[in-house]
């Protein structure tokens, strides 16, 4: 059924279709609104049997769900940012010990300095836990990816996050068609715990490994993990079938064929990119795009495959290895490992940044030229840095830096539109 | 595509306004998509929202840099924020205020405009009758069904039914209509005054990615 919803909301209907037994969270900006709907839900009697715990900080969000799911029930939770951050400890005992939670990272980027905006930072510092990651380009695909969440994550019985861009995707308002209970019956199968507690058949969960063993119980997440490659086209083709829409995957194009220049990019992004790519390809330009949507595990073969032809890669990122620059550009270059393509970094967006077609344009035809640095901040503004730099120059006691560059910008309500200069 | 932005405060419903009028676009068939301006919003802060409207599906994310479209909740802040950067020569204009666009100062603004696409309505007077609170995102919206005839006010009031129930949606109704009919005399009296010639409304496609 078509509606026209708030991303947040397509999300928690979704959520509630896959049946959870279980949903913990503390609320987040940009999150929250995903789990007040569920909420909801649970309380006025749609979503049942199911219960709602409400918890007092993510490290407890987290842990709930950790035992919950290790009770063998179907458990769902939402984070961003600072929440993901500080259940990070749980994030890798759940990861660790198996158990195929489902989370919503709504993306937001970490302090400090605090800020609520988007960016990738959230979820990619979680890169290394043993979850896997996917991204949704359109709020569509975040609500379609949480149900092949469900099903992929409990066939490896393992964790997975579901990453939407937080604000641009879970604040928006757009079409999506909500699929029937029975459709997600049909596709999502019982959950059948590998590992349960059950007072009826004792097992213990969570056993100290010493040196003996660590590195083998180790090696089977990470070839689990990398079982997902192989079980998600499957699982996103029978999708198809069922809804009658393509949704998820390891990765897409979008013109690639014939492409000198080939972007790489992450989530909401892809769909401003590809206007801009519409709009230079009737200009001449051979241009396309490829679309990561599983981050972890990292889908190697098939980057290579759709990236092999190139002359360069953009990668337009928005997280920033800080001392090194990209993250995903890194793992891209893994995959692109002695072919001869120069591979540029572009960090964008970060802090919520609007990234603008215009900005696009500009920097897609400096790379054409391979006239970019190969780690290029977009839209930096250099004079308010270069003003920074000096006064740290001249004055040991240059004080905080962000209140510096804030004070040096002067008051950004006055310039709603900012971006239009 | 069709691209709208709505300036006005914390607590006058800027979002919604959004929210809404992309959900009346929805009712018409349309793809729409509705986003706010992502601040931590505070009563009384300047609060943007924006809207586009197309045939075919929306993949553009920035922000509505260019309007074909602005709608003003709040007419302190024309003198506070830069609310016209980047509207199109051709644009439409709707402002909530009873004073007329000389009294607010934007006499060397409207000159070289096309004047029936540039409206007035006093928005928080109507919803205050109506609403029994100073919410002048609804009424803006009926306003602006009769401004661009984009959006059909029926549609309006499928989108205010679908948001709100019982005596608010009732008022919201009743306030969006009082605003569409004022909005359409001021048009018909605007042509009447240029010899009957009525503006051609936009075409949805003129603007269409490339």
């Amino acid at each position: 059924m078509l509606k026209q919803i708030e991303g947040s909301r397509a999300v928690a209907e979704a959520v509630a279709l896959c049946r959870p037994e279980v949903i913990c969270a503390y609320p987040i900006s940009p999150q929250t609104h995903i789990v007040e709907a569920l909420g909801e839900f649970v309380k006025d009697g749609t979503l049942a049997p199911c219960e709602f715990i409400n918890v007092e900080s993510e490290f407890a969000a987290m842990s709930v769900a950790i035992g919950s799911s290790a009770a063998g029930a179907r458990t769902y939770t939402a984070t961003a940012s600072q929440g993901l951050l500080f259940m990070a400890e749980a994030v890798y005992n759940a990861s660790g010990l198996g158990l195929p939670i489902v989370m919503t990272v709504a993306n937001r980027a970490i302090g400090a300095p605090i800020n609520i905006w988007n960016d990738h930072s959230d979820a990619l510092s979680q890169r290394d836990s043993g979850w896997l990651q996917i991204f949704a380009e359109t709020n569509q695909e975040a609500l379609d990816l949480h149900i092949q969440a469900f099903r992929l994550a409990e066939e490896l019985s393992l964790p997975i996050m579901v990453c939407m861009d937080g604000f641009i995707l879970t604040h928006a308002y757009e079409r999506v068609d909500m699929p029937t209970q029975a459709q997600v019956d049909a596709y999502l199968p019982k959950y059948e715990p590998r590992q349960v507690l059950d007072p009826a058949e004792p097992v213990s969960i969570g056993a100290m490994v010493g040196p003996e063993a660590f590195m083998e119980v180790r090696y089977l997440a990470h070839a689990k993990q990398m079982e997902a490659l192989k079980l998600i086209p499957g699982y996103a083709a029978e999708f198809r079938e069922v809804f009658g829409r393509d949704s998820g995957g390891l990765t897409h194009t979008y013109k690639a064929d014939d492409a000198e220049t080939m972007v790489v990019a992450m989530g909401s992004l892809l769909g401003t990119i590809k206007d801009v790519i519409d709009e230079m390809r009737a200009a001449g330009h051979k241009i396309g795009v490829l679309g990561i949507t599983l981050f972890r595990p990292f889908p190697i073969a098939q980057v290579r495959e759709a990236l092999h032809g190139a002359q360069r890669v953009v990668v337009l990122e928005k997280s920033l290895a800080v001392g090194l620059g990209g993250i995903l550009a890194t793992n891209v270059r893994m995959a692109l490992s002695a072919l001869p393509i120069d591979v540029y970094t572009v960090v964008a967006g970060i802090g919520g940044r609007p990234i603008t077609m215009r900005s696009l344009h500009a920097l897609f035809r400096e790379a054409e030229r391979d006239d970019i640095d190969p780690v290029t901040f977009l839209d930096l503004n250099h004079d308010v840095v270069d003003k920074q730099l000096a006064r740290e120059r001249s004055t040991r006691r240059s004080g905080p830096a962000a209140e510096a560059i804030l004070r040096d910008i002067g008051v950004v309500a006055a310039k709603v539109a900012q971006e239009v200069r | 595509m069709f691209q709208v932005r709505i300036h006005g405060r914390g607590g006058q419903g800027v979002v919604t306004a959004a929210e809404m009028l992309s959900v009346a676009a929805f009712e018409e068939g349309r793809h729409a998509q509705a986003f706010p301006s992502f601040g931590s919003e505070r009563t009384g802060a300047p609060v943007v929202a924006f809207c586009r409207m197309d045939d075919r599906e929306i993949r553009l994310r920035e922000p509505i840099m260019a309007p074909d479209a602005l709608i003003i909740q709040d007419p302190t802040l024309l003198h506070q924020v830069d609310v016209f950067a980047g509207i199109k020569p051709d644009g439409y204009l709707l402002i909530n205020t009873s004073k007329s666009f000389a009294q607010l100062g934007l006499a060397d603004f409207v000159r070289d405009r096309r004047s029936e696409r540039l409206c007035t309505v006093p928005a928080t007077e109507i919803a205050l009758r109506h609403v029994g609170r100073p919410v002048p995102n609804v009424p803006l919206l009926g306003g602006f069904a009769a401004m661009s005839g984009l959006i059909r006010l029926d549609s309006v009031i499928k989108a205010i039914n679908d948001k709100f129930s019982g005596k608010v949606a009732a008022g919201n109704v009743a306030a969006a209509t009082e605003a569409f009919n004022i909005v359409r005399e001021e048009i018909a009296a605007d042509g009447q005054a240029r010899g009957g010639q009525r503006g051609a409304f936009s075409n949805m496609g003129s603007n269409s990615h490339a």
